[in-house]
Formats: structure tokens, sequence, C-alpha cells
């Protein structure tokens, strides 16, 4: 079996690129995938936890990360067209005045 | 044979990141996460966890990346980044607070593995059972549950009344503070 500590390590690998990618891109719907990643990469730390101790309850966990992000993406994609259709933009620099 | 799948899935997973983070075109970003998320599914099957590998393809490889794929095609926001920053230094600042936050959640993380060694015996060949997921999921935890309901329903009237167009002339919105 795969020692825990190997997917942790990956789990964080996968955070912090997660992060690099909100601090560095700037295409609004990139740095919307990167949150996924780093959702993404909690849910694996969770699911090696769970899987280490035997115990389902991490894995029920996942179960409603995933469906929170799920609504999640769809709120946020449509922010993102509500926010293209009035800016025209899709870059985050250009959406700094928080006025419609 | 677990361990070079393992690392061998870590690697394509590790991959499709980065390319994700550094391709240019946003269309080549939501395919390589594609893969990352499908690398993730074969690490839960992996973890024992057959129901999450399931969601894991259905939910997220599939429906939650042909919506970023859809908006992505329909705005036309493959390519917006060809301006330089307005802020110079914040790329260089934001690679270098990524090591630092890599270096402080691989330390923690190495420390917090070093703890007592997990149990085994018989419960591990039964464990991840999707019954015994679901039986939790209508039990202990179906407060939690329903509250997804309820959130899943609200994303949807917020999806609507986001995007609800000819409607802006209509008294819904109050007076307030503008």
């Amino acid at each position: 079996m795969v020692p825990t500590a190997y997917y942790i390590i990956l789990s964080a690998a996968l955070f912090t690129i997660g992060v690099l990618g909100v601090l560095i891109r700037r295409n609004a719907i990139v740095v919307f995938m990167s949150v996924e990643l780093m959702l993404n990469a909690a849910n694996l730390a969770l699911v090696a936890f769970a899987r280490e101790r035997l115990n389902v309850d991490g894995q029920v966990l996942v179960f409603f990360v995933i469906t929170v992000a799920a609504a999640e993406v769809a709120v946020g994609l449509a922010l993102l067209v509500a926010i293209f259709r009035t800016k025209n933009t899709a870059d985050v620099d250009e959406v700094s005045t928080l006025k419609g | 044979m677990d361990v070079l799948l393992f690392f061998v899935t870590a690697a394509v997973a590790l991959v499709g990141a980065i390319a994700m983070l550094v391709s240019r075109n946003a269309v080549h970003s939501a395919l390589f996460l594609l893969l990352n998320f499908g690398a993730m599914a074969v690490l839960y099957l992996l973890l024992q966890s057959p129901f999450l590998f399931t969601i894991q393809l259905t939910v997220y490889a599939g429906a939650i990346m042909v919506l970023f794929l859809f908006v992505v095609m329909l705005l036309g926001a493959e390519q917006v980044e060809d301006t330089p920053d307005r802020i110079a230094w914040q790329r260089p600042l934001g690679i270098l607070l990524g090591v630092g936050l890599l270096g402080v959640a691989a330390a923690a993380s190495l420390r917090g593995a070093a703890g007592q060694p997990a149990p085994g015996g018989e419960a591990a060949a039964s464990f991840g059972n999707p019954a015994e997921l679901g039986a939790l999921l209508f039990t202990r935890y179906l407060l939690p549950f329903e509250i997804t309901g309820v959130i899943l329903l609200v994303a949807v009237v917020g999806v609507v009344v986001l995007n609800q167009r000819g409607r802006q002339q209509a008294p819904a919105k109050p007076p307030a503070g503008d």
C-alpha cells in the first residue's frame, strides 16, 4: 500500500499549483479553474486520510465538497458571463471598479 | 504495483496541473485540467473509493468541465493575457510565495504523517463499500445532505436570475443606496 504521506505531498503540490494559478493568471476563467484544482487537492487529502484511518466520514465530506463545488461553478460561471456582458472582458485586471 | 501506479498517476496529475497553469489558451487549460481530474479519479480508485471515482468522473470531468469549456467558447475568452501585467512585480512575488507555501505544506504534511500507525486488519478489506457510504449519508449526515439540496436549488435560481435579460427596467430591485 502507498504511504499516506505520498498522497498528502501530492495534494500539497497540487494545492500550491492552484494558488499559483490564482496569483499569476489574469484570465478569470483560468483563475476559476485553479480554484477547482485547489478543491480537488483538498479532496485528495481527505480521501487519503479516510483510507488511512479506515473511516468513511472523510469520503462523505468529499461527496459534499464535490456537490458544493458543482453549485459554485454554476454560479461563478454565470457571474463571469454577466461580467463579460457588461465589461466585454475576462481579464481580472480590467474588472477593478466594483461599479456596474 | 500500487506504488508504481501511484507514481505514474501522480506524474500525470502534476503534469496536467502545471500545463493548465502555463498554457496561454484557456481551452487548452480546461483540457489539461480534465487530464488532472481523470488522474485524480484513478487516485481515488487506488484509495479504495469507487463511489468517489464515479462521482469525480461524472460530476467533475463530465459536468463541470463541459460547463467550463462551454463558457470559454461562448465568451471567446481564449486569450486575454496579451497585455503585460499592470503590476510588474506581481508574477515573481506570486511564484516566490507559492514556493514558500509548498515548503510549509510539505513540512506540515511530513510532520503530520509521522503519527501513530494506521489501523489495519479485516476492516481494511471491506473499506470503501458504496453501500456503507450511502447508509452514512442518509443517517448521520442526513441534515447536511438536505442542505446540499437547498444549495443546489439556490444555485439554479441564482444562475437564472444572473443571466436573465430584458427585465432590467422592471421594478424588481429596490433603489437602495444607488
